[in-house]
C-alpha cells in the first residue's frame, strides 16, 4: 500500500501539473474539445485511483471538478469564474497530498467551500434546461457527494442533458455517465492519433517521444508533451494505466517502455560513470608512453564502449526543458489576472533537453524572470493600444542549441528598461557614482538591475519588486556556469538571454599552463586559441602596463594568469616541468579568449597541451572561497589540476578590468572627437612593405609621370611640370627608380615652388584618428601612428621641402625680411606642431611654436611683437577658448588676432569661439583656410600700421 | 568526538609537528600516507599545502607547520599525512612522523594553559601529562573548521 501510494502520489502531481497547464489552454480556447479531454480524463483518473487507495476527501474534490467539466464536455460555456474554481480545486487538491506525503493520510476536515462552489457553477451552467426545483436539491445534496458510488440509472442519452437532470440531482453526474463520458473521451486503442496521450503508453518509447514532439509543436503550447515517455523521467506513463489502478501492476510493465527510476540511482550511475572515465583516461594516458604496446586495441575498444556509455548515462539525465516551463502558463495565467494584465505565454523549444541537475537549478530562475517580465516588463492592458501595441502583451520564451549550450531566451514585447530610472536607482543607492555612470553604454546601465539590493519598481507588488530577484537569478545561473545577458530598447521590449551549459558532471577541458603548473579551461567559455608572438601579427601590446591585444577590430583586454593567480615564476621549484618557456619575452603566449557575459577577454597562459574530458569535482570546502576556480579534477596521470572559472577570474580582476576597458573606451573616443579627429590621410608605400602616410592636406596633386620624361640635371631628378621644372625626391633611397612605365608622385606646391616626392605606390586614401604613438629619431619621420591596424610611419613634410628648394622656407623671410609677420602658434600635440609650423613657414610666416597655452601666454606678454596667435582649442590646463580670453582681457594683447585651430567644427563652437575673442575658426587641416585666416588677420593690422 | 558517557578512556594517534608531540582521535584518522604530487592551489591561504590525489579522491593537505607557525622543513618536507574525513570532504593534515596509539583515561586531560598561542589554543581541546612530553589533543573538527574564516579574511 505504501509504494502504490508514492507512485500515487508522484503520478497525481505530474497530472494535475498538466491539468493546470491544460485548463489555461482551455480557457483560451474554449472551444477545444481535444484539451477537454485530456483535462477531463486526467482529473478522472485522479478520482479513480483515490477513490481505490480510499482517499474519500480527494476523491470528492475530483469529482466535484470532474463534474463541472463534464458540463463544459456537454458544452456550457467556459467563464474565467469556472476555470478560477477549478484551478482553486486543483491547488487545494496538491496541498492535501502534500499532507498525505508527509503523514500518510488525508487532512482533516473537508472541502465544502469549493465543492459547493464548483456545485453551483455546475448548477447555473446546467440550470438554462434544469427543472425549477434543482437548487433545493442542491442544497442539502452535500453529503451525497462524496458518495460517488451511489448510482442512479444510467440516463439513455448522454447527449441529452434534459434527461439527465431529472433524473439526478441538478448540476450532478451519475457515476456511471462520467464513465461513459470518460471511455468516449478515451478515444481507446482504435483512438485518433493525434491523442499522443494515448497512444505513447502503446507506442515504443522513442515513436512515442518523437509523436509527442510532433503533437507538440502543432499545438499551441508546447509544454503538452510533457507526458512524453522518457527513459529518464518516464513521466506520465500512459493513461490507461494509470486508470486501471489495482491491473496496473500486472499490466503495466508489459505495455510501457519506459520505467521510473529513482534518481539516486541514476546519480550512482553517473558518478560510477565518471570513475570509470577518469580511469579510461588514466589508462589511455599510460598506453601514450608505451607506443607499442598489445593493449592498444581492446584499449581502444574500451576508450570507446565508455564514450558510449557515458553518453547514454548522460541522455538518462536529459529531460526536456518544458518539464521546468510547466507551472508558467498558470503562473502567467494567475499574474494576468492579478495585474489585470493581458498575457500570452509564448513557448518555443521546449523539447530542447538538458541534463537534469541543470534543469532543477534553472526552474527557479526561469520562473521569477518570467514573473518579472511580466510585473516590470508589460506595460499594462489599457495602455497598450496607445503605444500602438497590441492589447495583449507577450512574453515569449525559447530554448534551443548552441554549440555545448542551451541559450533560454525571455522576452517581452512591453515598456523596456528604462535607462533614466535605472540611473537614478543607482545614484540614489550608490551602486556607482554619477562619473561612471556617465560613461557608460545605455547596455551597461540597464545591466545594473543585476546588481544585488537593485529593484526599479516603485511599488513593491505581491509579484516582484522586493529587490531581491535578478541578482539572485543571475547568482543561480553563474553557479551553474552560465551567464546572463540582457537586451531593452526602450518602449519596444527586453530579452534576456540565458546561457548554462548541457551538463555538469563531464566538460571538455582545455589543459592550460600557466607558471608551470597546470590548469583547466572548460571548452565551453574558450572562444578562441591565439598564440601570441613578439614578431607577429598578434602580439601583446601594453597601455600604462595593462596588457592588451588588437584581435581584429577589437582591442582584446588581457590577463596574466600567472599574475592574477599570484604564481611566481621561481615557485617553479616544487613542479618538475617548468621549462625555458616562462623565460620568454613577456609578449609571447597563448591567449585563451573567454566571453563573460557582454565581455569578452583574453587569458595568458604559457602553453597549451591537448583537450580532455574531465569530470568536475566540487573544490573542497575550505577552498571554496577561492571564486577563480570552478572545482578540481584528477588528470590521466593522476595529478589534481584546478579548473579555471572564467568567471571568476573576470570577477576577480573585475574591477581593474571594467576599468581598463572603460579607459580604453574612453580613450578611444575622446580620440574620436578631440584633438586627433579623424582626418584623411594618404597611404603609400616608399622602399618598404610596410604603408606610410601623410596628411592628404598637405599634398596638393597626386600624379602619375612617364619615367622617360625624368631629367638628370645637376645631380638631381627632374620633371617638368607644368611650365616649370618640378625637382624629384625619393621618399629614401630604397624607393624603386623605375627604368620604364608611369612612376607615381606627390605633388607637394606652394606658390611657384613645388616638389615631386616619388614613392613606389600609392596605397589608399582613408580616414582615420590620427595618434601618433611613437615619436620618431628618423629624419623625416613625425613618428609612427596606428592607420587601418596597421603600424604606419607618418612622413614629415617638412624635412623634404628644403631638399627640393633650400629657401623653400627661408625665401618669404628674405622678402618679407624683418616685417615679416610673426605668429604664435599654440597646440599641445607635437604632432600637429610639426605639422602645420611648416605648413606656416612655406607661406612666409615667422612662427613660434608652444605646446602650451600658459607658457604661450608668459611668452606673449614678455614679448608682444607677434602678429597674430593661432592656438588650438581643445588643449589641457589652459584650453584655447581660456587662452584667447586671457589675451582679449590684456590691454596690451588686446590687438592681436587669434585664430582657432580645431578639427571640431559645429556652429556652436564657432559661436562660442567668437565670444571668446577668436578673430577666426579654422579646422585643423585647412591649409588653405589657416593661410587665408591669417592673411586676414594680418590685413586690418598692416593697414593700421 | 569523545564519548564521554561509557568509556572513560580515549585512543589517540600520536604524530609528531616540529617538536611537539600531538595527539589526534583515533576513530577520526583516516589513514596515513606520504603525500605526493600535490598541486598548489592558488590564491588558496598559506597553511593548505594544496591538494592530490589519493586513490581516486581528491585531498586537500594542510600543512601543519604552518597552521601551527613552525618553521617548515629544511628539506622540503617529504613529510606524512593523516587522513580526515571532515563533512563528507578528504583532508591531509602534513605531519613529521607518526607514533604509537595511546588510551589515555579522559580524567587526565588538563585544560590548554591560558599563555597558550592562540594558533595552538584555538585547534586543541587539551593536553595530557605523558611521562617525558606533554601531549597536545588534536581538536580534528576545529583545526579544518577554523580555515574558512581565515581565507576569508585572506
Amino acid at each position: 500500500m505504501d509504494d502504490l501510494l508514492s507512485e500515487f502520489l508522484i503520478e497525481t502531481a505530474e497530472s494535475l501539473d498538466v491539468v493546470d497547464v491544460e485548463l489555461v489552454k482551455f480557457e483560451q480556447d474554449p472551444n477545444n474539445a481535444k484539451i477537454l479531454d485530456n483535462i477531463f480524463r486526467l482529473v478522472h483518473t485522479i478520482k479513480g485511483t483515490c477513490g481505490f487507495l480510499e482517499l474519500p476527501r480527494l476523491e470528492a474534490l475530483a469529482h466535484a471538478g470532474e463534474t463541472l467539466m463534464g458540463k463544459f464536455r456537454d458544452g456550457e460555456p467556459v467563464t474565467q469564474t469556472a476555470v478560477t474554481v477549478i484551478l482553486q480545486s486543483i491547488d487545494r487538491i496538491k496541498d492535501h497530498l502534500v499532507v498525505l506525503e508527509e503523514s500518510g493520510h488525508e487532512p482533516e476536515g473537508d472541502d465544502q467551500d469549493l465543492i459547493s462552489q464548483l456545485e453551483q457553477l455546475a448548477l447555473q451552467g446546467g440550470g438554462e434546461v434544469g427543472e425549477p426545483e434543482a437548487p433545493d436539491q442542491a442544497a442539502d445534496a452535500v453529503t451525497s457527494d462524496d458518495e460517488p458510488s451511489a448510482t442512479t440509472p444510467a440516463p439513455e442519452d448522454g447527449e441529452e442533458p434534459d434527461d439527465l437532470d431529472r433524473e439526478l440531482r441538478p448540476g450532478e453526474v451519475s457515476l456511471d455517465e462520467l464513465e461513459r463520458a470518460f471511455q468516449a473521451a478515451d478515444g481507446p486503442d482504435i483512438g485518433k492519433p493525434e491523442q499522443f496521450w494515448i497512444t505513447d503508453a502503446e507506442k515504443a518509447a522513442e515513436a512515442a517521444a518523437s509523436e509527442g514532439g510532433d503533437t507538440a509543436a502543432s499545438a499551441a503550447t508546447p509544454v503538452n508533451e510533457a507526458p512524453k515517455p522518457d527513459a529518464a523521467n518516464a513521466k506520465q506513463p500512459g493513461a490507461e494505466r494509470a486508470a486501471d489502478g489495482a491491473a496496473r501492476g500486472g499490466e503495466g510493465g508489459a505495455r510501457n517502455q519506459s520505467i521510473r527510476v529513482n534518481v539516486d540511482t541514476l546519480e550512482q550511475l553517473m558518478t560510477t560513470v565518471s570513475e570509470l572515465v577518469l580511469t579510461r583516461n588514466q589508462l589511455l594516458e599510460i598506453d601514450r608512453r608505451h607506443e607499442d604496446s598489445e593493449f592498444n586495441v581492446p584499449l581502444q575498444r574500451l576508450s570507446n564502449v565508455t564514450a558510449e556509455l557515458q553518453e547514454s548515462v548522460m541522455k538518462t539525465r536529459m529531460q526536456p526543458i518544458g518539464n521546468a516551463w510547466q507551472k508558467l502558463p498558470r503562473i502567467v495565467r494567475d499574474l494576468g489576472n492579478e495585474l489585470d494584465k493581458a498575457i500570452e505565454l509564448e513557448m518555443v523549444g521546449a523539447e530542447t533537453e538538458l541534463d537534469r541537475q541543470v534543469l532543477e537549478l534553472i526552474k527557479d530562475p526561469l520562473t521569477h524572470m518570467v514573473r518579472n517580465s511580466a510585473d516590470h516588463g508589460l506595460e499594462d492592458t489599457a495602455d497598450r493600444p496607445a503605444l500602438g501595441k497590441p492589447e495583449v502583451g507577450t512574453i515569449r520564451l525559447s530554448a534551443f542549441h548552441e554549440g555545448g549550450h542551451i541559450i533560454i531566451q525571455i522576452a517581452d514585447d512591453g515598456r523596456g528598461i528604462n535607462v533614466e530610472k535605472v540611473k537614478s536607482k543607482v545614484l540614489e543607492k550608490g551602486l556607482a557614482t554619477k562619473e561612471d555612470i556617465d560613461k557608460m553604454t545605455e547596455n551597461q546601465i540597464q545591466k545594473f538591475i543585476f546588481d544585488p539590493g537593485f529593484s526599479t519598481a516603485t511599488q513593491v507588488t505581491s509579484v516582484s519588486g522586493r529587490g531581491v530577484g535578478m541578482d539572485v537569478v543571475r547568482t543561480n545561473i553563474e553557479l551553474i556556469g552560465g551567464s546572463i545577458d540582457l537586451k531593452s530598447v526602450q518602449g519596444e521590449g527586453t530579452t534576456f538571454t540565458i546561457k548554462i551549459p548541457l551538463t555538469l558532471a563531464i566538460v571538455s577541458a582545455l589543459i592550460v599552463e600557466s607558471a608551470g603548473q597546470r590548469f583547466a579551461i572548460p571548452q565551453l567559455s574558450v572562444v578562441e586559441l591565439v598564440r601570441a608572438q613578439t614578431n607577429s601579427d598578434h602580439r601583446i601590446e601594453t597601455i600604462n602596463n595593462t596588457p592588451v591585444l588588437r584581435l581584429r577590430n577589437k582591442l582584446l583586454p588581457l590577463i596574466q594568469l600567472d599574475e592574477t593567480l599570484g604564481l611566481e615564476a621561481d615557485d617553479e621549484a616544487a613542479v618538475p616541468e617548468a621549462d625555458d618557456e616562462t623565460e620568454q619575452a613577456a609578449e609571447d603566449g597563448f591567449i585563451i579568449v573567454t566571453q563573460v557575459g557582454a565581455l569578452q577577454f583574453g587569458i595568458v597562459v604559457d602553453g597549451v597541451f591537448h583537450t580532455e574530458e574531465i569530470v568536475v569535482k566540487p573544490m573542497s570546502a575550505m577552498l571554496k572561497d577561492i571564486g577563480m576556480f570552478s572545482g578540481n579534477t584528477i588528470l590521466g596521470d593522476g595529478s589534481v589540476i584546478m579548473i579555471i572559472d572564467p568567471n571568476g577570474i573576470a570577477q576577480a580582476v573585475g574591477t581593474s578590468l571594467a576599468n581598463t576597458l572603460e579607459e580604453l573606451e574612453n580613450e578611444i573616443e575622446t580620440a574620436a572627437t578631440g584633438n586627433d579627429s579623424v582626418i584623411p590621410m594618404l597611404l603609400f608605400r616608399a622602399g618598404s612593405r610596410e604603408p606610410k602616410a601623410v596628411p592628404l592636406s598637405l599634398v596638393t596633386r597626386l600624379e602619375e609621370i612617364d619615367v622617360a620624361t625624368i631629367e638628370h640635371t645637376n645631380d638631381r631628378d627632374t620633371v617638368q611640370y607644368r611650365g616649370a621644372i618640378m625637382p624629384l625626391i625619393y621618399v629614401n633611397d630604397q624607393v624603386t627608380r623605375r627604368t620604364e612605365g608611369q612612376q607615381p608622385l606627390l605633388v607637394f606646391s606652394d606658390d611657384d615652388y613645388a616638389m615631386g616626392l616619388v614613392v613606389d605606390d600609392i596605397v589608399d586614401i582613408v580616414e582615420e584618428t590620427l595618434t601618433i604613438e611613437i615619436q620618431s629619431e628618423t629624419p623625416g619621420t613625425l613618428g609612427s601612428a596606428i592607420i587601418k591596424e596597421r603600424a604606419t610611419d607618418v612622413l614629415d613634410v617638412g624635412h623634404y621641402l628644403p631638399m627640393a628648394f633650400e629657401d623653400w622656407f627661408e625665401r618669404k623671410d628674405v622678402s618679407l625680411s624683418s616685417s615679416a609677420t610673426k605668429i604664435l602658434f599654440v597646440d599641445d600635440s607635437a604632432f600637429f606642431r610639426n605639422m602645420i609650423t611648416p605648413v606656416l613657414r612655406a607661406a612666409g610666416y615667422d612662427v613660434t611654436s608652444f605646446g602650451s597655452a600658459k607658457i604661450a601666454l608668459e611668452k606673449l606678454k614678455a614679448a608682444s611683437d607677434f602678429d597674430v596667435v593661432i592656438t588650438d582649442v581643445e588643449m589641457p590646463e589652459m584650453d584655447g577658448f581660456a587662452f584667447a580670453e586671457a589675451i582679449n582681457v590684456n590691454a596690451k594683447l588686446k590687438h592681436l588676432p587669434v585664430i582657432a585651430l580645431s578639427s571640431f567644427n559645429s556652429p556652436a563652437l564657432v559661436a562660442r569661439g567668437r565670444k571668446a575673442g577668436f578673430f577666426d575658426y579654422v579646422a585643423k587641416f585647412d591649409r588653405e583656410g589657416l593661410i587665408a585666416a591669417v592673411k586676414d588677420a594680418c590685413a586690418p593690422v598692416s593697414a593700421a600700421a | 568526538m569523545t564519548d564521554v558517557t561509557d568509556n572513560p578512556t580515549n585512543e589517540f594517534v600520536t604524530v609528531k609537528i616540529g617538536p611537539q608531540l600531538f595527539g589526534l582521535p583515533i576513530n577520526r584518522v583516516h589513514d596515513v600516507f606520504m603525500p605526493e604530487a600535490i598541486t598548489m592551489v592558488p590564491t588558496s591561504t598559506p597553511e593548505i599545502a594544496g591538494v592530490l590525489n589519493l586513490r581516486g579522491r581528491i585531498v586537500t593537505a594542510i600543512d601543519m607547520r604552518r597552521k601551527l607557525g613552525i618553521a617548515p622543513l629544511e628539506d622540503g618536507g617529504s613529510s606524512l599525512a593523516v587522513g580526515i574525513e571532515f563533512r563528507g570532504e578528504s583532508y591531509g593534515l602534513m605531519i613529521d612522523a607518526v607514533g604509537e596509539v595511546l588510551r589515555l583515561t579522559e580524567a587526565d586531560i588538563d585544560q590548554n594553559p591560558v599563555n597558550l598561542d592562540s594558533r595552538w589554543s584555538s585547534i586543541s581541546s587539551g593536553v595530557y601529562r605523558l611521562e617525558g612530553e606533554l601531549m597536545v589533543i588534536l581538536d580534528v573538527d576545529r583545526v579544518l573548521a577554523t580555515q574558512m574564516p581565515l581565507v576569508k579574511a585572506a
